[in-house]
């Protein structure tokens, strides 16, 4: 399941990152806010109107944009 | 003599770095710019226990050491010691959320590999106490070969420790083995870094249930929105209601100011100068520090509860429409105050181009500068009836006005994405810091800073300008019979532009009103009653009604309105324009943002004035 479709507080883990459907910069920035392989991820809100989501990753809370979220692939914890 | 060692303070942002600055240096800091690039350089000196001098230099917040942005572009070069204007730094104290340990880490594994002598800062070890967790310190310095201090900032705890720590660190660590790039790949540090956390880390119960529970309703879809437009409505009142006294404080020292210098200088050119230029025009500027102040007030105060990040989320999905993202919404926000402190504030957007595109659309904002020209003229033209019950005629005019801005903005922003400010597309990615308390102490200094920003400003930039618009006012000296408005050089510029401004309605009149509202918007007011030979004197009230009288006399409905639109675009505020070039490091942009927003105050002014007089009106 990819993370923008991850129903909100279903505790997940992230399976995979398509780091080649992201531009060099977003990339760099999701692996320093700790996106990685096997890092536990939980969404915590979404924006209206398909705004941004909100989601935990390890203990931070990050907000992103759903095309981005598109490129995570998350799997039950 | 020997300089006193520079320490650099490096971590991740909402690590509660700048609260560890304040806290080991108090308020002996200098705020500054480094050479070249929009970061902010703070300075501190501190004492070790033991008496020695040092040199506290915070730097900005970043997750790593990649030249993203300019702030962490500086980080880097001043870590290698490649950064102009500053000294290579003796020793480190990097600073972590001990709540966030396993990405923080992984920025201290980055810069420990830089070899210089390395302190940490283990900050919010209450707030990891309050979410259970239980950190062992000495496992962890062990593991990192560094030592560790456990800090809380905000309540001045462990600050000896780490002053011990750091004593160690600058006097016996010897010279640094010099920086080598960071070798290994960022994927393999935040697994080092997590195995690191994880045995260090005792998790006792669940986190952050506060956060968790705030946020639920501060991001929820619909209660969410509602909540931030009832805080910047509240903030919006408190910035004018707030103000209006110490805006009058201000205005009689102003007015003491003058008369003193009247009875007790004789009257030539020099006092002319001293009352009219220097204490009207700079005064005319100091005029909005109070509301500047509350409104940094606010901010301050939003940023240091987190609050700030969570208005961004809200407010991507509108802000992308135009091709930009959340984070430009606090600066456009507080451009609706001023726009000087709101472009300082896209400082905190990284990507250059979305940056850019706000800084050219955030003097569109309607400024409290505005509110003086639009009361004058909106109270002489548009009726006092209700066009609703509750609404009256003359508050839905000054909506308009307020509402074309917005429109305005908006629509530059989206063609200034699709062409000069093309691509780039920063996003929307950032984290978002748990909620806490704001410390008063750092809000106040963040505000002193702010102030002394604003005023040395104020006594420099401003004053050149606004007695250089007071010679061009003053010479040459009029003959008898002829008006000093006219006569003088501006009266002659005003000629000159009066061609071109003829067409949208405006006659000599307003020509000569809108050149010496280059200074400060409100300046026009004063410029007309001058033009329309008003005495203002004592009753500043009085004399605006006054000149109502005079302008319903000497201006057609039609010039009246165009001259509201002309107000709502025209870029009339030099110290924006001197912002602009400091922000964008070069007179390209601030020409530019003159050009195009002349060009479509213009149009505005032309396109109100042709419907009007159209219209019958």
């Amino acid at each position: 399941m990819r993370l923008d479709q991850l129903p909100l507080h279903q505790q997940s883990r992230i399976a995979s990152i398509d780091w080649n459907d992201l531009s060099p910069r977003e990339a760099q920035r999701l692996r320093e806010l700790g996106f990685d392989d096997g890092v536990e991820i939980e969404a915590l809100h979404r924006g209206a109107l398909k705004g941004p989501l909100a989601c935990r990753v390890g203990r931070m809370i990050i907000a992103l944009r759903r095309g981005v979220a598109a490129s995570v692939t998350v799997e039950p914890a | 003599m020997n300089p006193a060692p520079m320490v650099a303070l490096v971590g991740n942002p909402n690590a509660g770095k700048s609260a560890l600055f304040n806290a080991l240096t108090g308020a002996r800091q200098k705020v500054g710019n480094y050479p070249g690039v929009t970061v902010e350089r703070k300075v501190g000196r501190m004492a070790l226990d033991d008496g020695r001098p040092l040199e506290l230099v915070d730097l900005p917040g970043t997750y790593s050491l990649d030249p993203q942005s300019p702030d962490e572009q500086v980080t880097r070069d001043v870590l290698f010691g490649r950064q102009e204007g500053e000294r290579t730094p003796s020793a480190l104290v990097v600073v972590i959320d001990a709540t966030n340990l396993d990405n923080h880490l992984r920025f201290v594994l980055q810069l420990i590999a830089l070899g210089l002598p390395t302190v940490v800062a283990l900050n919010m070890i209450d707030m990891a106490a309050r979410d259970g967790l239980e950190i062992d310190v000495s496992h962890l310095s062990a593991e990192l070969g560094v030592p560790v201090v456990a800090t809380v900032a905000v309540r001045k705890r462990g600050l000896n420790e780490l002053r011990d720590a750091l004593g160690r660190a600058v006097g016996g660590g010897g010279k640094a083995i010099f920086a080598q790039e960071e070798s290994k790949g960022i994927s393999t540090l935040q697994r080092e870094a997590r195995r690191i956390a994880a045995a260090v880390t005792t998790q006792e119960r669940q986190t952050n249930p506060w956060t968790k529970r705030v946020d639920r309703i501060a991001l929820h879809p619909v209660i969410g929105p509602i909540l931030l437009a009832g805080l910047m409505f509240v903030m919006f009142q408190a910035v004018y209601s707030w103000s209006k006294v110490p805006i009058e404080w201000l205005a009689s020292l102003q007015a003491w100011l003058g008369t003193q210098a009247v009875t007790h200088l004789p009257d030539n050119i020099l006092r002319s100068l001293l009352v009219e230029g220097v204490i009207n025009g700079v005064g005319s500027v100091v005029a909005y520090l109070p509301q500047i102040l509350i409104l940094f007030f606010f901010i301050l105060l939003l940023e240091a509860s987190g609050y700030m990040v969570r208005a961004a989320f809200l407010m991507d999905r509108l802000m992308a429409g135009v091709g930009l993202s959340g984070r430009a919404f606090i600066p456009l926000l507080s451009s609706f105050g001023c726009a000087i402190p709101g472009i300082m504030a896209t400082r905190s957007i990284d990507d250059p181009k979305d940056r850019l595109t706000t800084i050219l659309i955030a003097p569109l904002m309607t400024c409290s500068a505005r509110l003086p020209v639009y009361a004058v003229v909106i109270g002489a033209f548009i009726p006092a009836k209700k066009v609703l019950p509750g609404v009256g005629l003359q508050g839905l005019v000054l909506f308009c006005l307020y509402l074309a801005g917005i429109m305005g903005s908006m629509l530059v922003a989206a063609l200034f994405k699709r062409t000069i400010t093309k691509g780039g597309g920063g996003g929307f990615l950032m984290e978002m810091p748990k909620y806490q308390m704001p410390v008063w102490r750092d809000v106040a200094l963040g505000l002193w800073q702010r102030a002394y920003l604003f005023m040395r400003r104020a006594g420099t930039v401003i004053l050149w300008v606004t007695i250089a618009l007071w010679a061009l006012t003053s010479f040459p000296k009029a003959p008898d019979g002829v008006k000093q408005s006219e006569y003088s050089i501006a009266g002659r510029i005003a000629s000159g532009i009066e061609p071109i401004v003829r067409p949208v309605g405006f006659n000599h009149a307003l020509a000569l009103a809108i050149i010496p509202a280059m200074a400060a918007r409100e300046v026009a007011v004063s410029a007309l009653q001058t033009v329309y030979s008003i005495d203002s004197g004592d009753d500043e009230k009085l004399g605006q009604e006054r000149l109502a009288t005079r302008l319903r006399g000497a201006w057609s409905l039609p010039t009246a309105l165009a001259f509201l639109a002309w107000f709502v675009f025209a870029p009339q505020c030099l110290s924006t324009i001197a912002v602009i070039r400091r922000e964008t490091n070069g007179w390209r942009w601030p020409l530019f943002a003159l050009g195009y927003l002349f060009t479509l105050a213009w149009c505005a002014a032309g396109i109100t004035f042709w419907t009007a007089t159209a219209l019958g009106l």
